[in-house]
């Protein structure tokens, strides 16, 4: 656990279970994760696809879909109350204003007959009760302020007038409207042109800068976490099974699955027609989990306690840098 | 028009519905045979009776003037002093008839029209779309009201004047089902092996264009039985003294209030009939859709 | 520009072609409008002097000719039997039936709207469900069968409403509207069911996508997720339908002007058909023919307006 320090925290989550249902059942989606953010700072949350980590996002965000249920037991503190349990009504007041997302694919997330201002100020409106033209001046400001040239013309035109970046842009000015304390940015450039993704992570670091929000950036991605968060934390079959903070961990990976992640990003320095890592197998199944570590089955270093015991997720001694295996690297 | 069908798979709603029209199918071709008075047979000393009215001097239907006895008026009689039960199986023939032959009509011209539309394309498509256009622009009562007036009220007029109505809605069945077979591969291979058109048409089209068709017929069947139902409310339907449901529903407005069962009991006869032709049209259309998905 | 010069071309054409058919159609019904002036017993010369003062006698071709011509100039002849000019008769008709049209489509509006939100917002629960049967079985009911029962309701057993009837404006604005409510409400018993379905299904597939899920995100209440991000994307088919329930009750809403006695175009017509009044038989079918694909016109045209997509050209700029 990492030492309670005296920055109280924003957000604490503990003992996280959400539980999907599907067609074959009930889906183990978020499998006891636990995290806290401070004020001013970033958590990278990194794993593949299906690992729980946007799910553990809408969690948060009360996105999930009809029927999914979080344990009773878990808590998501965000500024001493807890959101869990939290009627509808009151929730709805913290997310969107005090908590705020943006969402991966900005070809998708924006709605096409609305003009884009509009999608700005009705957030202004609704929840700080601006009157039309304050929020419509408010809007075209957040609008230049997230880098939207000719704001005052964009304000009236469509979505689809827009290329992906410019719309990401947009997004982030709706997310940053009413100053929240804490913005979660789902794989925000995943579906970016290389060199737009730069350029959005700089603005997402500028801004946070100076509003002094506090930041979930989620990715599959370790490059993109690299260098822009101040924890990372590492997800793998709904679990956290890496967490410290990044240059730590980058530094001294622990768990064969980071080690594999790393691995896998291709490299500019590498020869030509190398082979790119892959990481062999399938995640797995999440409705009934085998027993033992859940990365046993691809793990290259896994031995018979792997499968047989799962792994807690554990400190070493001194170092504030948690991981759940049995034969961590580095030992 | 896309359907959410409550029911999905054929369930008791389906059964019941074809139960239902069993027994109206059946009271229609027996009517001769049941043990009621003539549908004609006024009886002025009942007129309007509530259902369940005993009387005892009754004459049944192909019995002797003088053979009077006890009868139970089950539901009723009419303005008139009819038997309701014995109106209404005869009834059911002339909704039966005209519900079931209309269609055919359309069936088959608008089914060929159609497929030789999309199959054709071109020229004769924009033709026979344009023609089916206009059609479709006139309000169909006009042309249903104009039609009897210049043949004529009859059972035959009817059937014809109200299938030809039926024409363009099948037409644009049968063309787009046409469209999407024409380019499927089986078809393409035909026309590679040197199938002539008349050929494929026959062999391929048709037999694939019939079930979605026959599926939507079951949907115009109800609304024949509607739109004959309207027609003889409004006195052009078949002529007196053959009973049809509408007509029935006409006759027992003026009594609305003091005898309400003479309108709303061809009423309900009539929406149960037109429900389970609905129901088993929809079932069966489900079950198309399900079929050519797996395609 | 050149997409809607095509629609009114196709316009033209089409009440062309149903002018022509009309005409052809009433003109060839046996007996004819001497007959009924004459009455019984007239003898032949004087229906013949009488047909030939209407001008029956001339040739079919030149007297469709000879109507066209005035048809362009506004003038849609006099009827045969009153001798007023039909289209003043069709004037004086036009407004009831389109207060009718009016009232009955903003109730077909209020019970699929919230239907239709409600059956897609929560798909597949109790209530959609029952709202599913209960549209199925509504449309198993005839127009002038729900005009009975609703008669028989309202005006015979709670005597809330007039049972038949038309109530002018200048006896009040209630006592009109209420001569409207049970016809109207015939109507949209009946037209929701098609209108809640469509929307239903295009609201189902709206909510799936990720921009209602940004909607959410910002903190905004289900109704007005529903309403201003969910509504405009997913009324596209719905305006179609509405606009075809619109046309065809110009004219088919005879049958419920019948049972109600509303003075409105459609009995003028039924009425003009029995009695072989030519004129005025064809001034009905053309306004109502002409009023039916200028309405789908304005539809089409009102879908290129709706969907901002089609309107502005998607830039790449930035």
């Amino acid at each position: 656990m990492m030492a309670k320090r005296q920055i109280k925290p924003l957000l604490a989550v503990e003992n996280l279970h959400t539980f999907v249902p599907t067609t074959k059942g009930q889906v183990h989606a978020v499998d006891g994760v636990s995290f806290v953010l401070e004020p001013g700072k970033t958590l990278g949350v990194v794993g593949e696809s299906g690992c729980g980590k946007t799910m553990t996002a809408y969690s948060i965000m009360n996105l999930l879909p009809r029927g999914t249920v979080i344990s009773p037991e878990t808590t998501i503190e965000f500024l001493g109350q807890n959101l869990v349990g939290l009627p509808r009504p009151q929730l709805r007041r913290i997310l969107g204003k005090n908590i705020t997302m943006i969402f991966q694919d900005p070809m998708t997330s924006l709605n096409p007959v609305i003009k884009i201002g509009k999608q700005i100020s009705e957030v202004l409106v609704h929840h700080l009760q601006m009157d039309k033209q304050a929020a419509r001046d408010r809007a075209t400001e957040l609008l230049k302020q997230v880098g939207v040239p000719m704001a005052g013309r964009r304000f009236n035109q469509y979505p689809h007038q827009l290329s992906g970046g410019l719309r990401q842009r947009v997004a982030i000015a709706i997310a940053l409207a009413c100053e929240p304390q804490l913005l979660i940015a789902d794989e925000p450039t995943t579906a970016l042109d290389v060199t737009v993704q730069a350029q959005i992570l700089d603005l997402l670091a500028k801004l946070q800068e100076k509003t002094r929000m506090a930041m979930m950036l989620i990715s599959h991605d370790l490059g993109v976490v690299a260098g822009r968060t101040h924890e990372t934390a590492v997800m793998y079959a709904g679990k956290i099974v890496e967490q410290a903070a990044t240059d730590e961990l980058f530094n001294h990976i622990s768990m064969p699955y980071t080690r594999a992640l790393m691995d896998a990003i291709p490299r500019l320095a590498n020869p030509p027609h190398t082979t790119l890592q892959t990481i062999g197998g399938q995640p797995p199944d999440l409705i009934d989990p085998p027993p033992g570590c859940r990365f046993a089955p691809r793990c290259t270093r896994a031995r018979n306690r792997c499968r047989q015991q799962e792994p807690a997720l554990r400190n070493i001694q001194g170092h504030n840098h948690r991981f759940a295996c049995w034969y961590p690297l580095e030992t | 028009m896309p359907v959410n069908a409550a029911k999905a798979r054929p369930g008791w709603t389906f059964w019941g519905a074809v139960l239902w029209l069993a027994v109206v199918v059946v009271s229609a071709a027996t009517a001769g045979w049941w043990a009621v008075p003539a549908f004609d047979a006024m009886d002025w000393d009942n007129p309007g009776a509530a259902p369940g009215t005993r009387v005892d001097n009754a004459v049944l239907q192909n019995a002797d003037e003088t053979q009077k006895g006890p009868y139970v008026y089950r539901l009723g009689t009419d303005t008139m002093g009819r038997d309701v039960t014995s109106r209404l199986i005869y009834g059911a023939r002339v909704s039966l008839l005209v519900g079931l032959l209309a269609p055919v009509i359309g069936f088959i011209l608008g089914g060929i029209l159609g497929c030789l539309a999309g199959y054709f394309r071109g020229r004769l498509d924009s033709i026979i779309v344009a023609a089916m256009d206009v059609i479709l622009a006139f309000p169909g009562i006009v042309l249903l009201l104009a039609l009897t007036f210049y043949l004529g009220p009859s059972l035959r007029n009817l059937v014809i004047a109200l299938g030809l109505l039926t024409i363009p809605a099948f037409s644009r069945v049968a063309r787009a089902n046409t469209l999407t077979l024409r380019d499927l591969e089986f078809v393409q291979a035909a026309r590679l092996t040197g199938a002539g058109h008349l050929s494929i048409l026959v062999r391929e089209i048709i037999p694939n264009v019939i079930a979605p068709m026959t599926a939507y017929a079951l949907l115009i069947v109800s609304f024949m039985i509607m739109a004959e139902g309207a027609l003889s409310f409004l006195g052009l339907g078949v002529p007196a003294p053959v009973p049809s449901w509408g007509g029935m529903i006409a006759e027992g407005r003026e009594v609305l209030e003091e005898a309400p069962h003479v309108s709303m009991i061809p009423a309900a006869v009539m929406f149960l009939t037109v429900i389970s032709f609905n129901l088993i049209g929809d079932n069966l259309r489900s079950l198309a859709e399900r079929r050519t998905s797996q395609l | 520009m050149g997409i809607i010069w095509n629609k009114i071309v196709r316009l033209v054409l089409v009440v062309l072609a149903v002018t022509a058919l009309t005409f052809l159609m009433v003109n060839l019904l046996p007996g004819d409008v001497a007959d009924m002036i004459g009455g019984q017993g007239t003898s032949q010369e004087d229906i013949q002097t009488i047909r030939k003062g209407l001008g029956l006698d001339r040739n079919i071709i030149v007297r469709y000719v000879t109507w066209l011509g005035h048809l362009i100039q506004g003038d849609l002849g006099q009827s045969y039997l009153t001798q007023e000019s039909v289209l003043h008769v069709i004037m004086i008709r036009l407004p009831v039936t389109v207060e009718l049209l009016i009232i009955s489509q903003l109730l077909t509006l209020l019970l699929a709207l919230p239907a239709g939100i409600f059956s897609a917002y929560r798909n597949g629960s109790f209530l959609d469900r029952l709202i599913s049967i209960g549209g199925f079985a509504t449309l198993s009911i005839p127009g002038f069968v729900m005009a009975l029962v609703g008669i028989y309701l309202f005006a015979i057993q709670l005597r809330w409403l007039p049972a038949t009837g038309y109530t002018p404006l200048s006896y009040g604005f209630w006592a009109n509207i209420r001569s409207f409510i049970l016809p109207a409400l015939s109507i949209a018993l009946i037209e929701w069911v098609a209108l809640m379905r469509v929307l239903r299904s295009d609201m189902i597939t709206t909510l799936q996508q990720n921009y209602i899920l940004m909607a959410r995100a910002k903190g905004l209440p289900p109704w007005k997720v529903l309403v201003h991000h969910a509504l405009r994307p997913s009324s596209f088919t719905l305006v179609t339908v509405l606009g075809m329930q619109i046309g065809r009750l110009l004219g088919g809403a005879v049958i419920i002007e019948t049972i109600f006695a509303l003075p409105g175009i459609g009995r003028l017509m039924v009425n003009a058909i029995y009695a072989r009044d030519y004129m005025v038989v064809q001034g009905c079918i053309i306004l109502i023919t002409i009023g039916y694909v200028v309405i789908n016109t304005i539809v089409d045209i009102l879908y290129n307006i709706l969907d901002p997509r089609i309107r502005t050209e998607p830039s790449h700029a930035g």
